[in-house]
């Protein structure tokens, strides 16, 4: 048939030296999506993923056209469609036997608020995507307005005075649609976090993976300090390292030491409102370990669900 | 090729799912689908079809259908999908990524009137909306002009001198949901017509690039100004196709657009869709009273094809567009569109007339009463509302 030559030039999983992030990427220094996505490229190894990317910074880091900040073929999509973008390309790439791994990888705008039911909709489709997301806690592509995922009490350029709502529970609402994995990564957690984007590749239909992703122009912290406050916000009982697997079986990965979330806070000029009082966000922290320990006692993960 | 009785909806589904299927030694096809009156059927025909190497995903929208056409044409797929009215608003940020992506997918439009207040009759506002998005738009009149027109539209959208999407529009009930003959040609038939679906610029393992990335403004004027010359290859794409379909099916549908008793008509009505069909009789039985009346029916919308319209409408002195359309605070789209055709040219008396406006049934005698009008007429006045329902 006409054009079969081309087709065969484009290759399945052939492997190719470079890496995922390449040099000369536009991050801001000391973004959490930098260590992000260079441990997601050691876990993969040599495989290469296709990415899939809404409108946020994590587009951003391609640069200008036609250079690209990543080692992998990537889809810029419109700021709601990466799930359902991700879904057409996974179609086509497993009828054609293209294994490479299909990565959305979304800011917490296109995850909790604007991309919500494309999202709902991929995972209940249990489509074969790896679903990503890098979560800053603001829209820093806008310049850093509040969103769903917008912590208690964080001033944003939008929420000046700090920000009243809770922080939505993007885990519980994957868990609800009884996806095969669901976990947390941290940037301070190199095996942990190495072991579970492994884990998440070799599970089956749609995982989602919650990396929280230190944002310094944004959270108006010092970027040498990224990796130090994520290692804070996971000490202090913040923002926990778990798996839900099923939807169902819960594993904590890591017990908070009782580290005051006061020394968090204390380095984020975003949180100042809050400074000296941590209040309603130890009132979250306290309820979000209730549920948590609750689910992990409850309903335990077995031996099968994490090969180490 | 067998001989059926269908409704328009099944004729465009039936015609996808063909176009898909011919696909199945290459990449395959994928298509995202989401219901919405009068496109229904279209999907649910799909839904039930029996790909070899196929899928339709049942989103949770119309933003998302489309998301997945694209998705599936940027991994090297062959891709379609159909909607109306609200679903195309709703889907319209994704509609224009797929034209400035340059993806071949082919939506059919079952022109709907957009609401609140709902209104689930034809009215062509929804796919017209779409007119600066990078689609080509066809408009089509008869059940067999629509499915011979969709076999076309993937292999103009395909061709890589034109690499861009098609939207292929119906009028809502009147075309979707009534009957009429149709001839299918085999599967056997619509392989030899289309060729594999290549998408020479796909997402590629060993040459990754990002699409859709950031560009400044220098390229991005480089890649409008290419779109608007792909666009200028369009017509010689299509009668390219026209040939071939001759070639393979052993007929000759309408190109860019059909003329009737328009060499020499004093004046010369136009319209789309259906309503083309009630003015053609109304032209007939005018021309046998000897009155020098033509009628052109508009196919090719986009790109609106200037040079062959003129052409048409020759030496005639008045023209009139029936509009089932209206932009607020202008007029007919399709007015604004020949006015713009007779700039500078001929001294034509140019007049609109907004007919069947939320479906509205058009008459022959609401359509004698326009050319009534229009022969009377010395002088253009704005845009006329015809209140279709006397
Ligand atoms: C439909 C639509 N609305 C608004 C925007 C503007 N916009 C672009 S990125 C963005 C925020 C992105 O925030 P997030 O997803 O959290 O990612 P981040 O930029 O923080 O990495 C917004 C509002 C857009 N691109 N598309
Ligand atoms: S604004 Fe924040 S999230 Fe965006 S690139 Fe800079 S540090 Fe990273």
């Amino acid at each position: 048939m006409e054009g079969h030559d081309e087709m065969s030039a484009i290759t399945p999983s052939k492997p190719y030296k470079t890496h995922l992030l390449r040099p000369g990427n536009t991050n801001c220094a000391g973004c959490g999506m930098s260590i992000g996505l260079q441990w997601l490229d050691e876990a993969l190894g040599d495989e290469k993923p296709v990415m899939v990317i809404p409108s946020c910074c994590g587009i951003v880091t391609a640069g200008a056209f036609p250079t690209s900040g990543y080692g992998a073929p990537t889809a810029a999509t419109t700021f709601a469609s990466s799930p359902a973008v991700a879904t057409g390309i996974s179609a086509i790439s497993r009828m054609n036997d293209i294994d490479n791994p299909v990565i959305c990888w979304a800011g917490d705008g296109g995850t909790y608020d604007i991309g919500l039911a494309t999202l709902s909709a991929a995972a209940e489709r249990n489509e074969d995507i790896i679903y990503i997301c890098y979560d800053n806690e603001i829209y820093g592509n806008t310049g850093g307005q509040r969103s769903g995922a917008t912590p208690t009490g964080s001033v944003t350029s939008t929420t000046p005075h700090g920000k009243e709502e809770r922080k939505k529970d993007i885990m519980g609402i994957m868990a609800a649609h009884r996806i095969s994995y669901a976990a947390t990564l941290s940037i301070g957690h190199r095996k942990d976090f190495l072991r579970k984007v492994r884990f998440a590749r070799q599970a089956k239909g749609f995982r989602f993976l919650l990396m929280l992703s230190p944002c310094p122009t944004g959270w108006k912290s010092e970027p040498d300090q990224s990796t130090e406050l994520i290692e804070l916000a996971v000490r202090s009982g913040l923002f926990p390292l778990y798996e839900i697997f099923d939807g169902v079986r819960y594993r904590i990965n890591f017990q908070p030491d009782n580290t005051p979330v006061s020394t968090y806070l204390e380095q984020q000029k975003r949180f100042r409102q809050l400074w000296g009082d941590p209040g309603r966000l130890q009132a979250f922290i306290d309820s979000q370990w209730r549920h948590l320990d609750g689910m992990a006692t409850v309903f335990p993960a077995n031996i099968q669900d994490a090969p180490g | 090729m067998s001989r059926t009785l269908a409704t328009g909806d099944h004729v465009a589904g039936h015609a996808l799912a063909m176009a898909g299927e011919a696909n199945r030694d290459a990449r395959g096809c994928c298509a995202g689908a989401y219901p919405i009156t009068p496109q229904t059927e279209i999907i649910e025909y799909l839904s039930a079809y029996d790909f070899t190497k196929g899928r339709i995903v049942l989103v949770e929208s119309e933003h998302s259908a489309m998301a997945v056409c694209m998705g599936a044409a940027l991994a090297g797929g062959r891709s379609f999908t159909a909607s109306s009215s609200n679903g195309m608003a709703y889907m319209t940020e994704n509609i224009f990524s797929a034209g400035y992506y340059r993806l071949p997918t082919v939506m059919i439009a079952v022109n709907r009137t957009l609401g609140p207040p709902w209104n689930i009759w034809v009215d062509q506002g929804d796919s017209l909306m779409m007119r600066d998005a990078a689609w080509l738009q066809f408009y089509c009149d008869t059940h067999q002009d629509l499915f011979d027109t969709i076999m076309m539209s993937f292999r103009v959208a395909e061709d890589p001198r034109v690499m861009l999407p098609v939207i292929v529009a119906m009028d809502g009930f009147v075309t979707s949901h009534t009957q009429m003959v149709v001839d299918f040609p085999t599967q056997e038939q619509v392989d030899a017509y289309l060729p594999a679906c290549v998408v020479p610029h796909h997402l590629k393992h060993d040459h990754p690039t990002t699409m859709g990335g950031m560009t400044f403004p220098n390229e991005t004027e480089l890649h409008r100004f290419e779109i608007q010359q792909s666009m200028e290859n369009v017509i010689t794409v299509l009668e390219e196709a026209r040939d071939e379909f001759e070639n393979v099916f052993e007929r000759r549908p309408a190109g860019v657009m059909e003329c009737y008793e328009t060499d020499d008509a004093e004046t010369i009505l136009i319209a789309c869709n259906t309503m083309a069909k009630t003015l053609k009789n109304v032209v007939r039985e005018r021309r046998e009273k000897g009155e020098k009346v033509g009628m052109i029916r508009t196919k090719l919308f986009r790109p609106f094809p200037r040079k062959e319209l003129l052409q048409a409408i020759g030496q005639s002195s008045k023209v009139g567009v029936l509009d089932r359309n209206h932009s607020p605070g202008s007029g007919g789209i399709f007015w604004q569109e020949v006015a713009t055709t007779l700039q500078g040219g001929p001294d034509v008396l140019l007049q609109d007339y907004l007919v069947g406006l939320g479906g509205g049934d058009v008459t022959p005698e609401n359509i004698n009463a326009i050319i009534d009008d229009l022969q009377r007429r010395e002088t253009a006045s704005e845009p006329q509302w015809k209140d279709t329902t006397k």
